[in-house]
């Protein structure tokens, strides 16, 4: 267990980089602390993979340097990192049996054959497989495959960091949710460094107690799941976490008030006159349907999801998503909207502004 | 359901079969003929029933060939496959070297066999033959023409140099097939390179191993042109494979029956052996499915 800096770290793919979008990975500075459980999140191509194959040694960064409890490892190769990762999609040795398979690295450090025996009978357990421990490995199904890799990746105690690319994406979503809980157990009872690749938003919220989104080889947030929600830092955060995500309205700041289509609203402070290209960010989830009072929208389609109400409008041209409760019917006439200031954000070139 | 009955469709298998009549069934059954039937001469044949066969069963020669032929197919296949997979492992992946490579290691496969057996026996000749010159020039007396295990090693190293990139070039097209996450997971894992060859290389190659190793078998089994050109079979019957004393049987001696006999028997061996393999390799893919 270790607790890992990254200083300065960037990534290309390309020989000679020149200009940043020739980066996988943007600069890059960030101490993952020991026994932490975080989330990588962000949509695919954004880094994500590149950055957790750094940290385990796979790739060597074109820049920057990895340091494990304040040591360098930049240059160190992955055995010594003593690092677990699992993989996207399954990789299991096909002609050794389950049993050797979740044994295999064990085996390759070493370990008294009683301590494999005893570990390996844990992890099955855990992974739900004892029951076909002396089977091939060929053959199995992707999830009963990918499960093996997960045990594998688990098998060793002493790791510095548990790192997961995606491990659940071939799983069936009752075994997912399963495995997620075990993960989470995990964590908990052993207190290892924990990242976990994912662009699935819910599977991020529900293991981390760290999310940490990435856009465009940058870490754009780094958050608990609250803190994301709330006060998003970057469009792409409001965008990509929340259900419907946040709505984003081009618009015009003046000291406390702001001008989007379809008329203006009052904002909780005083933002200045900022510069850049502004939009004001919101909610679905902070708007409310009213006869009397807020801004004028058509309505043009109510989906209900169970616990609420999803209502697709339209404000002056834009699509503005509006959550409803359930309990609380949308009332006849209702065709206004009105926005909760306290809940506005304000971003320019799509970074949140801190009111003055 | 019922299934529509009609007759027609047999037209359209017809081209086939009179293809596969004329080049395979009917040279086949003349043969068949030839190994029961007995001549004087003048075209007049008579009835010999399974004769030729006893007689070819009591034949040294005939043995003699065989355990050769089995010998020589073994020690090249003992071989090349090794070889090939050793080559293999060492080409680049990718990049322009991975091009260059890959044409380097098919040019001896694009030689024509004759080709191949006129190089070699240049290229082995003490008196103009590089090879053969500058094993002399070290001292090493080394005549193809006159020493029998000469002309074996010779033959054996003219089969590896012409076929070894085969067995290479399956096994490479076998390595690119394996995803990077496994050699990534084998570096998590902690595993030497010995087990990343045994347990992530090797069972990824198995399948076109085991058609390389079928490929090598049942060319070297039938090989003929490189050793004739090379050593016409000599010195002596040092190099007479099945295919070469058949020839000379056939063609030769004139020999119809016998010759007819020992094609049919040629033509069991290999189906025997390939059989075998067929059911190793199926019962392989059962194990593991």
């Amino acid at each position: 267990m270790a607790q890992i800096t990254l200083d300065n770290l960037a990534h290309s793919y390309l020989p000679d980089p020149k200009s940043s979008d020739d980066y996988a990975l943007k600069e890059l500075n960030h101490v993952w602390e020991d026994g932490a459980a975080y989330a990588l999140l962000g949509s695919s191509g954004c880094g994500k993979s590149t950055l957790l194959n750094i940290i385990s040694g796979l790739l060597r960064p074109s820049q920057g340097r990895i340091l494990f409890e304040g040591q360098d490892v930049t240059d160190a190769p992955t055995a010594e990192r003593n690092i677990a990762q699992v993989f996207q999609f399954p990789v299991v040795y096909d002609t050794m049996t389950v049993r050797d398979n979740l044994a295999f690295p064990l085996r390759n450090r070493g370990r008294p054959e009683s301590y494999v025996a005893e570990r390996v009978a844990e992890i099955a357990a855990m992974i739900g497989m004892e029951h076909m421990l002396d089977r091939k490995a060929r053959g199995l199904t992707a999830d009963a495959k990918q499960k093996i890799s997960l045990g594998r990746g688990m098998v060793r105690k002493d790791v510095n960091a548990l790192l997961f690319d995606e491990p659940l994406t071939v799983i069936d979503p009752h075994m997912k949710w399963e495995l997620r809980t075990q993960l989470k157990k995990l964590h908990h009872d052993f207190g290892h460094t924990m990242i976990y690749v994912t662009h699935d938003q819910t599977e991020a919220l529900t293991f981390a107690n760290k999310v940490v989104v990435m856009y465009d080889g940058r870490v754009v947030q780094i958050g608990t799941p609250e803190e994301l929600f709330e006060r998003p830092e970057h469009t792409f955060v409001g965008y990509f976490i929340g259900s419907p995500g946040m709505n984003l309205l081009p618009a015009e700041v003046a000291g406390s008030e702001a001008r989007i289509p379809g008329g203006t609203v009052p904002l909780a402070a005083n933002y200045g006159s900022p510069r850049g290209r502004l939009q004001l960010g919101i909610r679905p989830e902070h708007l409310r349907l009213s006869a009397t009072e807020g801004l004028p929208v058509t309505i043009r389609r109510i989906e209900d999801v169970g616990r609420h109400r999803i209502l697709r409008a339209d404000l002056a041209g834009h699509d503005l998503n509006i959550i409803a409760p359930e309990d609380q019917p949308v009332a006849e006439g209702a065709n206004r909207v009105v926005v909760d200031p306290a809940r506005i954000g304000i971003y320019a070139d799509d970074w949140r502004v801190t009111a003055a | 359901m019922d299934k529509p009955v009609n007759h027609k469709a047999w037209f359209l298998v017809l081209p086939v079969l009179v293809l596969v009549a004329f080049s395979a069934v009917i040279p086949l059954m003349t043969v068949v003929n030839y190994s029961v039937q007995d001549t004087f001469g003048n075209n007049v044949f008579f009835w010999n029933g399974l004769g030729w066969f006893q007689d070819l069963l009591a034949s040294e020669r005939m043995w003699n060939a065989l355990v050769r032929q089995l010998i020589f197919s073994g020690v090249i296949i003992a071989i090349e496959i090794p070889l090939g997979i050793f080559v293999a492992l060492n080409m680049p992946k990718r990049g322009v070297w991975a091009s260059v490579v890959l044409v380097l290691m098919s040019l001896p496969l694009l030689i024509p066999w004759n080709v191949v057996g006129t190089i070699w026996q240049i290229f082995g000749r003490v008196d103009i033959g590089l090879l053969g010159y500058g094993l002399d020039a070290l001292g090493i007396d080394y005549n193809y023409t006159q020493n029998p295990i000469h002309a074996w090693i010779t033959v054996v190293v003219m089969d590896v140099w012409h076929w070894t990139s085969l067995v290479a070039l399956l096994a490479y097209a076998g390595l690119q097939s394996i995803p990077d996450a496994y050699y990534q997971a084998a570096k998590i894992d902690q595993a030497s390179r010995w087990k990343v060859f045994r347990f992530i290389e090797l069972p990824k190659m198995a399948g076109v191993l085991m058609i390389a190793v079928l490929l090598r078998f049942m060319d070297s089994f039938m090989i003929y042109t490189e050793p004739f050109v090379l050593t016409g079979g000599g010195p002596g019957n040092a190099t007479t494979f099945l295919s070469i004393d058949l020839v000379k049987m056939a063609l030769g001696q004139f020999d119809l029956g016998p010759a007819a006999a020992f094609s049919l028997m040629y033509f069991l061996v290999i189906l025997l052996i390939s059989w075998v393999f067929y059911t190793v390799m199926t019962n392989l893919d059962k194990r593991g499915g």
